[in-house]
């Protein structure tokens, strides 16, 4: 390999450096200011040194409440469940090696909302018992999809084939629940239906802020292996990777985010599907996208929180905006991996 | 050389025999259980005197009515599930899959918002255009590029457009929440509600279809062997597709819009019949359409003895029938041919 195209090869990787920096602090940023927004805007608008001092913890009459129990929790619901759907859903992707891999067309999502709505109706459990559950339902779904769906030949039509087939029960499961429900539990039930941020209160956050302490370091460590395994099985083995044990790591790691996601939120529609590819398409391939792509999650989560809240007359809650938001782009993308031949 | 055109399928005459036996029997099950549970003499008091006075006979007529509306239902998906299967060549085709109940859903749902409609027989024509719609357009797209349309393709374009059109289902229906009332029960498939208006109304629909179905039965099979070998035979492949998609969408959203979205029927019969039967549509028509008559009265009784002393709606346990189906015809796929 002579000179020049070492100092092409590491110039290219600059470049990408360079690029990567700039998505995520341009991302850092757009975040930032919605989250900003999410807190000044609402039935009254509040100037920003009344959220401000708020939010330093002086009492101001009407702002306190408005703000510290209804803006904030949303807010911050909003931003960590974003970043969780987004970094879990581009791992989903990378790993399988399919744009259509994620979390919600696979049924991780579908099986955490059974359970969820199971508890709230049927047990009339509490908020502890809710989460709990919907995060065990969310594991054991993706494992009676892994084995179910294993094969000799691993299959990523097949896996999809089976995530629906479970997604069905779980939704025919969930509309029976919700139709012997008592009237005053569907409201909250519904949450597992469509994904809402309405209502949230600030004792909820701390595991999923836990899980994401704990879980999204792990993914960051295990991103080199993982772009590695980008290449294919056998060109991971032969760089000397752990390919099992990376992946196994990876899927539970993601797992878990969204499940406790889906636990706080509900399964917000398409933000899994969309972080990811966004992500890639700003700051290209070949460095790990999983924090760009977790920002442009909660980026979309705010951002449609806000429209949903805001843009009509009646407030619609965020999980009917990504579906509509997100539907177009799957279709687009089936429409493009047709063309070249990918499915 | 033995005439091909009589040929039966081995055993073909006993299969049919027990599948008709079968409807029978669940039919005299469906006359018999319930909240509340008659002996077959009741029944049969039920049945022949026919004074609506005593609270049997009651009983009796409502549930005369339901298996009548049963039967039509089931038959109408079995049949589509076959014609949807040969024309798309696909085994995982089934309504539910294909976004037609999600469609006829949107429809009705912006029928009830803008055009104030309220019955029946409106929301039949607002169905069968949401469904003709969204099943050309959720094929159309899964068919584009190479290999056609694949069963993994159809099931994600499929799911994509369900979700779009879930979405702006409940968008439309969340400021009026009295839509939302009248929704959520037409929203889970369900028998109970039908009425001998009902059953008037989609029988129609029903005949077309079925004619269409049995015509278009030889070309199909023309078909099964490939798009150039029945060109070759002479088949107007184009029209013959039309045609029986028609059909096959006529026949389940006609469904659809009376007894809402029920799912799976079509898939199940289908494979049921074709493992018992073989492949010739000429006998899978009238094998699958009894036996999704038959599957779906077994559902409906089901659902009322285990949901006693309520019922349990029809359109959840055909999901829980049909969706294991769905991921053992995964498993046992070829990964090519997905």
């Amino acid at each position: 390999m002579n000179i020049n195209t070492i100092s092409k090869i590491k110039h290219g990787r600059n470049s990408r450096k360079r690029r990567w920096n700039i998505v995520t602090i341009t991302l850092t940023v757009i975040v930032t200011l919605l989250c900003i927004a999410m807190l000044l805007l609402g039935n009254t608008i509040y100037p920003l040194n009344v959220v401000v001092k708020v939010l330093l913890g002086e009492e101001i009459k009407g702002a306190t409440f408005a703000i510290e129990t209804i803006r904030l929790p949303r807010m911050l619901a909003g931003l960590f469940t974003g970043f969780a759907f987004g970094i879990a859903g581009y791992i989903f992707q990378t790993m399988l090696r399919n744009p259509l891999a994620n979390p919600n067309v696979i049924g991780v999502t579908s099986g955490s909302s059974a359970a969820a709505v199971f508890c709230i109706i049927i047990l009339q459990s509490n908020k502890a018992v809710v989460s709990l559950a919907s995060i065990i339902a969310g594991l054991l779904t993706t494992l009676i999809i892994y084995v179910l769906a294993r094969g000799k030949v691993f299959s990523i039509g097949r896996l999809i084939l089976v995530g629906i087939g479970l997604q069905a029960m779980c939704n025919a499961f969930i509309t029976y629940v919700m139709l012997i429900g008592k009237q005053h539990d569907l409201p909250s039930a519904m949450r597992w239906l469509t994904g809402s941020l309405n209502g949230i209160k600030l004792q909820e956050l701390p595991i999923l802020v836990v899980s994401i302490i704990i879980f999204v370091p792990i993914i960051i460590v295990l991103s080199k292996p993982l772009s590695m395994l980008e290449l294919g099985e056998q060109s991971a083995k032969m760089l000397g990777i752990n390919t099992d044990l990376t992946r196994i790591v990876l899927i539970i790691c993601a797992v878990i985010l969204v499940a406790i996601a889906t636990s706080v939120t509900g399964p917000i529609a398409s933000i899994a599907f969309l972080a990811g590819p966004i992500a890639t398409r700003l700051v290209g391939v070949g460095l790990s996208n999983s924090i760009p792509a977790g920002l442009v999650g909660a980026f979309l989560v705010l951002a449609a929180d806000l429209v949903g809240q805001f843009a009509f007359i009646v407030k619609y809650p965020v999980g009917i905006i990504t579906g509509i938001i997100g539907a177009p782009y799957l279709l687009f993308l089936l429409i493009q991996m047709n063309r070249r031949g990918d499915l | 050389m033995k005439d091909r055109s009589n040929y039966l399928p081995k055993q073909f005459i006993l299969i049919a025999f027990l599948l008709i036996a079968l409807l029978l029997l669940s039919i005299i099950a469906s006359l018999m259980f319930g909240s509340r549970a008659l002996t077959i003499q009741e029944v049969i008091d039920g049945l022949i005197t026919g004074n609506s006075e005593s609270y049997e006979t009651s009983i009796v007529q409502k549930r005369i009515i339901r298996t009548v509306f049963a039967i039509c239902c089931g038959a109408a998906l079995g049949v589509s599930g076959v014609l949807m299967q040969s024309v798309t060549r696909n085994p995982i085709a089934d309504p539910s899959i294909l976004g037609v109940n999600t469609g006829a859903a949107l429809f009705v749902v912006c029928g009830m918002t803008y055009f104030n409609i309220n019955t029946a027989n409106h929301y039949i024509w607002f169905a069968l255009a949401g469904a003709m719609i969204v099943s050309v357009f959720v094929f159309g797209i899964s068919s584009l590029g190479r290999g056609g349309a694949t069963p993994l393709k159809l099931v994600l374009a499929g799911a994509a457009t369900s979700v779009a059109l879930t979405s702006l289902t409940t968008g439309i229906m969340i400021p009026r929440s009295f839509i939302m009332d009248q929704f959520r029960f037409w929203q889970v498939g369900s028998v109970g509600a039908g009425t001998w208006e009902s059953v008037t109304l989609i029988t129609p629909f029903l005949l077309i279809g079925i004619v269409i179905a049995l015509f278009t039965a030889p070309a199909l099979n023309a078909l099964a062997l490939g798009e150039d070998v029945a060109t070759g035979l002479g088949v107007k492949t184009g029209f013959i597709k039309l045609m029986a998609s028609f059909a096959a969408v006529m026949l389940c959203g006609a469904t659809t819009a009376v007894a809402g979205p029920i799912a799976f029927v079509g898939l199940l019969a289908t494979h049921v019949v074709r493992l018992l039967i073989g492949a010739d549509i000429k006998f899978l028509l009238p094998m699958s359409a009894l036996t999704g008559a038959t599957l779906l009265i077994i559902s409906d009784v089901l659902g009322r003895l285990i949901g006693r002393p309520g019922e349990l709606e029809v359109g959840v346990l055909t999901a829980f029938i049909g969706a294991p189906l769905l991921i053992i015809l995964a498993m046992k796929a070829k990964v090519r041919s997905l």
